[in-house]
């Protein structure tokens, strides 16, 4: 077994935390606009879908940037939300899990849109015969269907999270204890004398956490599949 | 029995539908070839796809008119719809299937509805199950259930027979005759068998090419079948 550092046990935890920020925080948006993206026409729709994965494509430090500059404490965003709610995102963890929500958003878009793009419409029209209202529809049918994308879609955004690294350290920096994930301390054990130890420890880490995501997630949606469709 | 009238005009692609008819019949079929535009008339009288043009109205309640800008959306019809498919939820049991209109009509339970519409269809022995795990005959009867069971002012039923072989057609047919007479709802059965419409339908709305070429009773369907045979 190895013996982590309290400093290395606070990197997993924080990386713990903003991961599932990250991804609670943008599984409701996320679950809004793939539908909209799978059921809707509207004008603009492409523009939609463009911003949306702009993110996977834009190298992260520019998305790091962009943050910086409108949720920053002097951007238009970053100064209202300080002011009115005092919500404050740069140099907090609240800004790294900001950031990874933006860099993990495309992932669970798309995987939550195809699988609602998969479920059949004509069971919604059922839905409609038989009294249920637009929201209501949406809640019986649409997303307990759409529910193994929903989990591969969390998991995709909570790994991607996990593995930020670029628009995290743009945003709010490499503060230890703050916003000093598991990678930006592999990066700042890498860059010290003698900090290769601590590197190697916390790849370990890493690459358990990553491989016990995906077994869940396995776990989870073969469960959700099994529900769904029947013994 | 109330009266449902319909008037109504829809282009899809190159077919245009321009079918007018009223019926008050406890069973009127509407008798067809495959692709006369019949699936696309009830999906209309359901509110599932808008007409161009027209006014649809039921005992008096107008459920569509173009020209007041009327369109009451399908759940607020109160229009049952057995689909050619069945078309249960793959993710609810068959109970949760045939409690499904009432809850979301927010009825309150009616346990002796409940067990007259099971035993009418026999369907007591599936409660627990999925449809997944349904035949096709089986799967038909509850989605005629959970139609029924939501408490419908008309109930449609659109080929409810056509994905099924011979012997489970047979299997079915009585309950229908049995759903015609005894729950009380009127109903409209799209078929293009004139046989199965013989055993339920008491009049025929006869369509072609997206028009009603005429309607009355029964014996409209000796005529029919001896034009689509030539």
């Amino acid at each position: 077994m190895i013996e982590l550092t309290p400093d290395e046990w606070v990197a997993i935890r924080l990386s713990l935390w903003i991961a599932l920020w990250a991804t609670l925080g943008a599984l409701p948006a996320g679950i809004a606009v793939a539908w909209l993206l799978a059921r809707r026409n509207f004008w603009g729709k492409a523009v939609v879908d463009g911003i949306v994965h702009l993110p996977l494509v834009l190298p992260p430090v520019v998305t790091g940037y962009l943050l910086l500059i409108s949720f920053g404490r002097k951007g238009p965003i970053g100064a209202f939300l300080a002011d009115y709610f005092g919500i404050v995102f740069s140099f907090r963890w609240t800004g790294a899990a900001l950031a990874c929500a933006v860099m993990g958003f495309p992932l669970l878009v798309r995987a939550i849109r195809l699988s609602i793009e998969a479920i059949d419409r004509k069971l919604e029209d059922a839905a409609a015969t038989l009294g249920a209202t637009r929201s209501w529809v949406f809640l019986t049918v649409t997303l307990p269907l759409a529910l193994p994308g929903v989990i591969a879609g969390m998991v995709l955004c909570f790994a991607k999270a996990l593995g930020e690294f670029g628009a995290t350290i743009t945003f709010v920096s490499n503060i230890p204890g703050e916003t000093q994930t598991i990678s930006a301390a592999i990066y700042t054990y890498t860059n010290v004398p003698g900090g290769d130890a601590a590197a190697g420890r916390l790849v370990l880490v890493a690459i358990a956490i990553a491989l016990l995501a995906l077994i869940v997630s396995e776990w989870f949606a073969r469960r959700a599949g099994t529900r769904i469709h029947g013994e | 029995m109330r009266v449902l009238a319909v008037d109504v005009e829809k282009r899809l692609g190159n077919f245009a539908i321009a079918a007018a008819f009223a019926t008050e019949g406890r069973a009127t079929a509407l008798f067809g070839t495959s692709g006369s535009g019949k699936t696309s008339i009830v999906n209309m009288v359901a509110g599932l796809l808008a007409p161009d043009r027209g006014r649809i109205t039921f005992g008096g309640m107008v459920l569509f008119d173009s020209g007041k800008r009327i369109d009451v959306p399908p759940e607020r019809r109160g229009i049952g719809y057995v689909f050619q498919e069945g078309r249960l939820f793959p993710h609810l049991s068959v109970a949760a299937n045939l409690d499904y209109g009432r809850w979301m009509r927010a009825r309150p339970r009616d346990a002796a509805a409940n067990r007259r519409v099971v035993d009418l269809l026999g369907i007591g022995h599936l409660l627990a199950r999925r449809p997944g795990a349904l035949s096709g005959g089986e799967r038909q009867r509850v989605a005629i259930g959970r139609a029924l069971l939501m408490d419908p002012q008309l109930l449609l039923l659109d080929e409810p027979l056509a994905s099924l072989d011979a012997a489970k057609k047979r299997e079915i047919l009585p309950y229908l005759v049995r759903l015609r007479d005894e729950s009380g709802v009127p109903m409209i059965y799209v078929s293009h068998q004139a046989a199965e419409i013989r055993r339920i339908a008491t009049s025929v709305v006869l369509i072609d090419g997206g028009r009603v070429s005429a309607c009355g009773g029964l014996d409209l369907l000796d005529a029919a079948a001896a034009d689509m045979l030539a």
